[in-house]
């Protein structure tokens, strides 16, 4: 009896010893990537890095603008293919397909989640950018934001797939039999209670795709061109601006981090903070979305 | 007796290579109350739900025989308009996740009604029909799942009546409720069968006696499938029945 006691205790130190370290790590990252940003703020100044547009290192000028365009741009492009995709393959799954078709399906998008990033972005390389290339438009090169939002998307629909399906499947069964019973048909019976009935999990699942999103480094530097220019269209067609060559906040860090000293590196980690603070906006927003959603 | 509503010839039900009902043939009439019972799994709630064809939902079901929706054969029926004619409630309440109002007005609206005033005109009438209108008009806009468990089922019932079916299958409707609640359930089933043809499974021996005019007990073997032992008025049925077992299962012998 006592040893039992005994192991009990001791077994509830261990799982907050494991749930205090993993607290404490990410504490350590907070306080190492704002201490090590410090630098850049005080001397640069908050207004010389968000508003402006021009980052050249050498010359002292830290502008991330351009790059926090990229990054939304690229992520927002990314979630208007990717999402309907995504959506329409997780009812498919979860409603439509026989069991066999969907066994099938299911793992292959599972396996798009296992493929490594660097991966995806040679596939951008190689297949995607010489297609884009062709485009027939001055100054396009096949690598930039349109390319990138490509392979984002692909990248982005594992997770809405998979997230979404789960939440559809937690639908209780007695809603999908009422509408039916009432003359709905499967299609009304989807769109009017099964989707709505699912829509925090729906919410749940486009978070998770746009913080993968916007948190994408290696595939974006292999395919959106890195040039630091503000995106605007090649010629009179505001469309090409979608060709136009960018770069993303995780992308700089990225290419720089290598051989960058002093306040240019203080710099970048500045510009992981203000990543950082991006996706906890986008996350807020999101919770507050759905919170609002549930009341009325 | 009334003119038939419901018509079952030689009907049997397999899952796979399960035999769920076998050969089940009865006549009900139209504008009566008729009560399936029976032990559990004798296969009365998949009999049932054969009327609106909501087996069609499980994969590896088949079907024999025919099933007759005044006088028309209900598998050659496109399934969705079967169901407008065959409203069911089930065994819990379910709601949807929507306010009162627009879970009555489900029905019409798949059906396209957009018509507001038309809608108004349903969802009042179609609360009064299920006897719920005066405990919630004023509060049109609330959700289905704020009313308590005798309410939900009210409301379920008039989203049923707002289709306007001919025909309303009950699996249960009073088993998760208490005692007052299933009363208030059994006095609407009375006043609903004016205008419907109602089919009513339970378990429930004092609930069949008290709200059906049939009685259709079913029963099974070891080998599990269903079948109708007997099937007659209800009064005859609670004071006469011909089936040794029909009379055990009544008076509660097993079961």
């Amino acid at each position: 009896m006592q040893r039992r006691y005994r192991i009990d205790k001791g077994i509830k130190y261990l799982l907050f010893f494991s749930a205090i370290v993993s607290i404490i790590i990410v504490f350590l990252i907070f306080f190492f990537i704002f201490q090590s940003s410090l630098p850049a703020f005080q001397q640069i100044g908050l207004r010389n890095i968000l508003l402006e547009t021009t980052w050249r290192p050498t010359n002292g000028q830290y502008g991330i603008l351009a790059m926090i365009v990229g990054s939304v741009m690229v992520t927002f492009m990314a979630i208007v293919m990717g999402v309907p995709l995504a959506l329409g393959a997780a009812i498919f799954l979860a409603e439509v397909a026989p069991r066999a078709v969907q066994n099938v399906f299911r793992s292959a998008i599972q396996l798009l989640a296992g493929i490594p990033s660097v991966v995806y972005g040679l596939f951008g390389m190689v297949v995607l950018v010489p297609i884009v290339r062709r485009i027939p438009v001055p100054g396009n090169s096949g690598y930039g934001l349109l390319s990138a939002a490509i392979v984002l998307a692909v990248m982005i629909l594992p997770t809405i797939t998979s997230v979404t399906e789960d939440a559809l499947r937690a639908v209780p069964r007695s809603y999908k039999e009422a509408s039916l019973a009432l003359g709905a048909t499967h299609w009304q019976t989807i769109i009017h209670v099964m989707i709505p009935a699912a829509k925090s999990g729906i919410i749940a699942a486009l978070i998770l795709g746009v913080g993968r999103a916007i948190g994408e480094t290696m595939a974006m530097i292999m395919v959106i061109g890195n040039s630091v220019i503000m995106p605007t269209p090649l010629t009179d067609n505001p469309l090409t601006i979608f060709l136009r060559q960018a770069r993303t906040l995780t992308g700089n860090i990225a290419v720089e981090i290598n051989y960058a000293t002093g306040l240019h590196e203080s710099m970048l980690f500045a510009t992981g903070v203000v990543l950082f603070i991006l996706i906890m906006i986008i996350n807020a927003s999101a919770h507050l979305i759905l919170r609002n959603g549930e009341r009325s | 007796m009334n003119s038939i509503k419901i018509e079952t010839i030689h009907y049997s039900l397999n899952y796979g290579n399960f035999r769920a009902i076998e050969d089940i043939s009865i006549k009900i009439p139209e504008k009566q109350v008729t009560a399936l019972i029976g032990p559990s799994g004798c296969g009365k709630s998949t009999f049932l739900r054969s009327f609106n064809r909501m087996n069609d939902l499980i994969p590896g079901v088949t079907t024999e025989g025919e099933i007759l929706l005044d006088g028309e054969d209900i598998f050659k029926m496109d399934p969705v308009s079967l169901r407008q004619r065959v409203g069911m409630v089930f065994q819990k309440p379910n709601p949807f996740p929507k306010s009162i109002y627009d879970n009555v007005a489900y029905g019409p609206r798949v059906n396209g009604l957009k018509d507001h005033k038309k809608l108004d005109e349903i969802v009042e009438r179609s609360l009064r029909g299920a006897a719920l209108w005066d405990e919630v008009k004023d509060n049109l806009n609330k959700s289905g799942l704020a009313l308590s468990g005798g309410q939900q089922q009210r409301l379920c019932i008039a989203r049923a009546l707002a289709v306007e079916p001919s025909v309303i299958l009950m699996d249960e409707p009073a088993a998760s409720l208490d005692p007052i609640a299933t009363l208030r359930i059994e006095d609407l089933i009375r006043m609903l069968v004016e205008n419907y043809t109602i089919v009513i499974v339970t378990h429930n021996m004092q609930q069949a006696g008290r709200v059906s005019d049939y009685t259709a007990f079913f029963f099974t073997d070891e080998t599990r499938t269903g079948r109708l032992v007997e099937y007659d008025r209800t009064q005859v049925i609670f004071t006469n029945p011909k089936d040794k077992r029909t009379e055990d299962y009544i008076t509660g012998r097993f079961g």
